[in-house]
């Protein structure tokens, strides 16, 4: 049962040769198992759901049949707001925190039938890049326990490649959702920013945050993102997605035009992973794909860029957590600033304290325009640069990852090689492009994944080309669930 | 304020230069105010997010994710107070903006549950304009922080045994209207307010109700040698909640100021709190201790993109302006300039006029006629800034007593008798009133003329004077008339029979 995608799963449910509760048990005893190990776990989950929701829900039509993704389990990122469980954004501050409200896409998602089997570890507030900044312990890499699942969505991830959830949901600011899932072996997808509502998901980075599938394979993640897409009334940034999300089927890139930007495939990539890809490229000429060069010129400053607007953005959006209204205060404050400063102090761990100061001094007085001003400069140049490629180029493709998954420890003591984690994933964050991480090849034993980016709302066709080269691929990812 | 610092005026310089001032001493100082006011829109929900308003409501229960600024929670902009925004730039003259956008201004108050305020900074939704004298500088839209209630003996947040939040008010919309720094005196900032206030209401926008806090004004003062064009240092007087304290507040601050320059100090830019209490002026922070407010365009709210049927709907919506009106006034009823301007600003008086001109009363109340005894007996009887429509006075009696003096069947004097029995007891019809207390007019060369022969008899000297062409020697005949007819004489036939019996 564990082996089957989430795709096969939902279709066994609705022709009955699969029952929804005992899926649902399935996962939920490997979840659950998983949490109660402790230290010998992963430790995916910050809370694991008791038993499967009460009644099974029916699909939207009233016709009395099951819903699309009838009983599918679903990990859901700690931080989706989900009314009456914790939602905690990996943070102390928010410890035990459990929201009046459910996130729009969590919504969208039980309505089309998923069931909530539980909330994955994260970075605190998404802020890392290996899953080692959450209150509540790191998560452990299921290819190899001694190194980093990626991050933020580090549970999310690392749950799906271990089959302890079929499918996840996770968010991508700078690449959060595609370094995990490139460290993990799985597929992880940043949609087009507005296509997904924010609205219920605990923010780190407003103009860049956006909610995407983690899965084990490429059409698992085009149902799961059939299902979220969407206009909302409650975020004023979010669009209608001009199409439906369709299910891939391409077996061929025939006359299909890829790029690969130098900036971002040459210096700094690690041996292994540059095999990979190369590897990878091959492959897709194979398959009848044209492979070109493009540029990319400002794509070097967009990691210098990220580190301004999304830590400016930041400070600003954490203001909110200062002990008066919910979450964490400190205790025997003796007046309102010592209230704010120790329960501050308490709350947030260092990498989000290190941000929220980063920010604060960008946005202020006199630093606004040489910091915030500037970096947003960057960003219009590298959206402009996205765009000059996709006139000659259908997509765009670079490693996920410079590297492969790194030890524990091993960058916790240095931020700056942290952040370079995201350096292929972040400019088409600054662009608010669709992007996907499918896995292409084994390095030294461990995954590597390939990017694929295109321009906004190109998903049916970025999901076509990920099918066709994950078919190709053949990639293997059943060591990381046994 | 380098020209006046250490340069100070000394008593009687440049005296007479200045009218805000009457003892004259160091009045070559001209005090530079510019106000900052802020009015609560009257939509139906607040200003991001689907909660409906609260006037008084149990403290909490207004409130929903997004006005507690639950983690996850986004802002939608109001739709209906852009429109509310738009109408008032419309109002004001300003130019919309096709396109403005909210900014965060960041800080951390326990009334702010976000920890920051959308608000618009630097493409505000309206720019410049006027209204009467003042030009305008800025209209923007932004959102009202929540209530906090100090326990304890303090009544502040420092030294309170406790502090509890009411997030009934929080998020609701608030347009803040800046002007140019173009009020140079107490007494035209709040008269300036009124005209403000009286604009909005006709507006439909708001409530305009200082006491309830839907209208709150800020001023900026400062103070320079009359006649220059610079600007001092200036002060901001916070929050003051009546046209009487605004007039106070701003007369204490610019007395505060005119003493440190004129003993050679110099102003301090800060932020000040004028207690109506006790007339003191203390501060809430300097200069120094001024936030930071880091703003930044707000990532979660898209562009405000002002389209044409938005604007059409907007000028749809508006009713005529006490500009407007005061010009129709004079136009098509050819009021004087004073009336009008007085009937239009002060909106409900020229409502009552303008109902008292439709009963069409017979005898006819000539509008201007009218206009007066509104403007003058009418107000004078009523309290400060009562609205007529309040009191027992009818506008349909107001117009017959008017008719009725104007025809000469009643006298002034009698009028403003009748006018006091209207107002304390009402009633429709004022002819009754005369008839009953026997008001109408004495007039006729019978009657009167007979009344004047005897007064004549009994103040011969005053009669040789005034036919030794001494006018004010008529004083005391006519005096001695209305005396005798308890002022229900007119005024005008007395001197005119006075001066045919005497042959002049």
């Amino acid at each position: 049962m564990i082996e089957l995608s989430a795709f096969d799963a939902a279709a066994a449910v609705r022709d009955g040769s699969l029952s929804s509760g005992e899926l649902f048990e399935a996962y939920r005893a490997r979840a659950a198992a998983d949490r109660a190990a402790g230290e010998d776990g992963l430790n995916c989950f910050t809370w694991v759901a008791d038993s499967a929701p009460d009644r099974a829900p029916a699909s939207a039509s009233g016709n009395g049949a099951p819903a699309a993704l009838s009983g599918v389990p679903l990990a859901v990122k700690d931080l989706f707001c989900t009314a009456g469980v914790p939602s905690q954004s990996g943070s102390r501050i928010l410890a035990g925190y459990e929201p009046p409200y459910t996130a729009t896409v969590v919504e969208r998602l039980t309505e089309a039938g998923t069931a909530l089997l539980g909330k994955t570890n994260q970075d605190e507030f998404a802020m890392g890049s290996s899953n080692e900044n959450s209150a509540f312990g790191a998560v452990l890499n299921p290819w190899d326990r001694t190194r980093v699942p990626g991050g933020s969505s580090g549970g999310s991830a690392a749950a799906v490649a271990a089959g302890l959830a079929p499918w996840a949901l996770g968010t991508d600011t700078g690449g959060s959702i595609r370094q995990p899932a490139s460290l993990c072996g799985i597929v992880g997808m940043k949609p087009t920013y507005g296509s997904v509502s924010r609205y219920g998901m605990i923010a780190f980075a407003s103009s860049l945050d956006q909610a995407g599938p983690l899965t084990r394979d490429v059409r698992d993640a085009a149902l799961l993102l059939r299902h979220m897409v969407g206009q909302d009334a409650c975020d004023a940034t979010s669009l209608e997605f001009p199409e439906e999300i369709a299910l891939p089927s391409a077996e061929r890139l025939d006359g299909v035009r890829v790029g690969v930007p130098e900036e971002l495939s040459g210096e700094g990539i690690e041996p292994g992973v540059s095999e990979a890809f190369q590897a990878t490229l091959a492959r897709a000429r194979e398959l009848g794909a044209e492979v070109h060069d493009v540029r990319l010129p400002h794509a070097p400053h967009a990691l210098s860029a990220y580190y301004v607007l999304a830590p400016a953005e930041a400070s600003s959006n954490l203001a909110r957590y200062d002990g008066v209204r919910y979450g964490l205060r400190a205790a025997d404050a003796d007046e309102l600033l010592d209230m704010y400063t120790r329960t501050r102090h308490d709350g947030f761990g260092a990498e989000v304290k290190r941000r929220i100061m980063l920010g604060t001094y960008a946005l202020s007085s006199g630093y606004y325009d040489a910091y915030y001003g500037r970096a947003q400069r960057v960003r219009t140049k590298i959206a402009e640069d996205f765009r000059a490629a996709f006139e000659t180029v259908d997509f765009i493709l670079t490693p996920t990852s410079p590297t492969v998954a790194f030890e524990l420890g091993e960058r916790t003591g240095d931020p700056l090689s942290m952040y370079l984690s995201d350096y292929c994933t972040v400019p088409m964050s600054l662009a608010g492009i669709p992007a996907i991480s499918i896995p292409c090849g084994l390095s030294e034993g461990l995954p590597v994944g390939l990017q694929i980016a295109g321009p906004a709302f190109s998903e049916n066709r970025l999901l076509d080309t990920a099918h066709a080269l994950e078919r190709a691929l053949s990639f293997d990812g059943s060591a990381a669930r046994a | 304020m380098p020209e006046a610092a250490g340069n100070p005026v000394g008593p009687g310089a440049g005296a007479g230069a200045n009218g805000a001032r009457s003892n004259g001493a160091g009045a070559a100082l001209e005090p530079v105010i510019g106000l900052e006011i802020h009015v609560q829109l009257a939509t139906a929900t607040k200003m991001f997010c689907g909660c409906e308003l609260s006037f008084g409501e149990p403290p909490n229960t207004r409130t929903c994710p997004v006005c507690l600024g639950l983690p996850g929670s986004l802002p939608v902009a109001n739709e209906r107070a852009v429109h509310f925004g738009l109408m008032i730039g419309l109002a004001l003259g300003a130019e919309l903006a096709p396109r403005s956008i909210f900014h965060r201004k960041n800080y951390f108050y326990p009334d702010l549950p976000k920890g920051y305020q959308i608000s618009q900074y630097d493409e505000p939704l309206c720019r410049g304009g006027r209204l009467g004298e003042v030009r305008i500088h800025r209209v923007h839209l932004e959102e009202d922080a929540a209530k906090l209630i100090h326990v304890g003996a303090s009544g502040r947040i420092h030294g309170s045994d406790a502090s509890v939040v009411d997030f009934n008010r929080g998020g609701t919309p608030l347009a803040e209207i800046v002007t140019e720094p173009d009020v140079r005196s107490p007494e035209q900032a709040s008269e300036w307010l009124k005209l403000l206030r009286t604009t909005l209401r006709q507006l439909g926008v708001s409530d305009v109700n200082m006491e309830e806090g839907s209208l709150r004004c800020d001023a900026n003062i400062s103070m320079r040698p009359a006649g220059t064009s610079g600007l001092g240092v200036k002060t901001e007087l916070k929050n003051m909640n009546s046209f009487r304290f605004i007039e106070r507040g701003i007369r204490a601050e610019i007395e505060r100021q005119r003493q440190i320059i004129e003993s050679g100090g110099e102003v301090v830019q800060e932020t000040l709190h004028f207690d109506p209490a006790s007339g003191a002026i203390t501060s809430l922070r300097s200069k120094e201790e001024a936030h930071d407010y880091r703003y930044f365009p707000e990532p979660d709210l898209v562009p405000v993109a002002i389209d044409d049927a938005m604007r059409a709907a907007a000028q749809a919506a508006m009713s005529e302006l006490p500009a407007d009106r005061a010009a129709r006034f004079e136009r098509e009823l050819e009021l004087s300039a004073d009336s009008a301007q007085l009937l239009a600003y002060r909106g409900e008086l020229g409502d009552f006029f303008e109902a008292a001109l439709a009963a069409h009363a017979d005898p006819p109340a000539p509008a201007q006629a009218l206009a007066n005894w509104i403007a003058g007996e009418l107000v004078a009887r009523l309290g400060d800034g009562e609205d007529p429509a309040d009191s027992r006075v009818q506008a349909s009696a107001l117009a017959a007593l008017v008719g009725l003096v104007s025809s000469k069947r009643v006298s002034v004097g009698a009028g403003r008798q009748v006018l006091d029995r209207l107002i304390a007891e009402g009633g429709e019809d004022p002819a009754a009133i005369v008839e009953a207390e026997g008001l109408a007019a004495i007039g006729g060369e019978d009657q009167l003329g007979a009344i004047v022969a005897a007064a004549l008899q009994a103040n011969p000297d005053a009669a040789e004077r005034v036919r030794g062409g001494n006018e004010k020697a008529i004083g005391p005949i006519i005096g001695a008339v209305m005396r005798e007819t308890k002022g229900r004489a007119d005024g005008a036939e007395v001197t005119r029979l006075v001066h045919a019996q005497l042959g002049i």
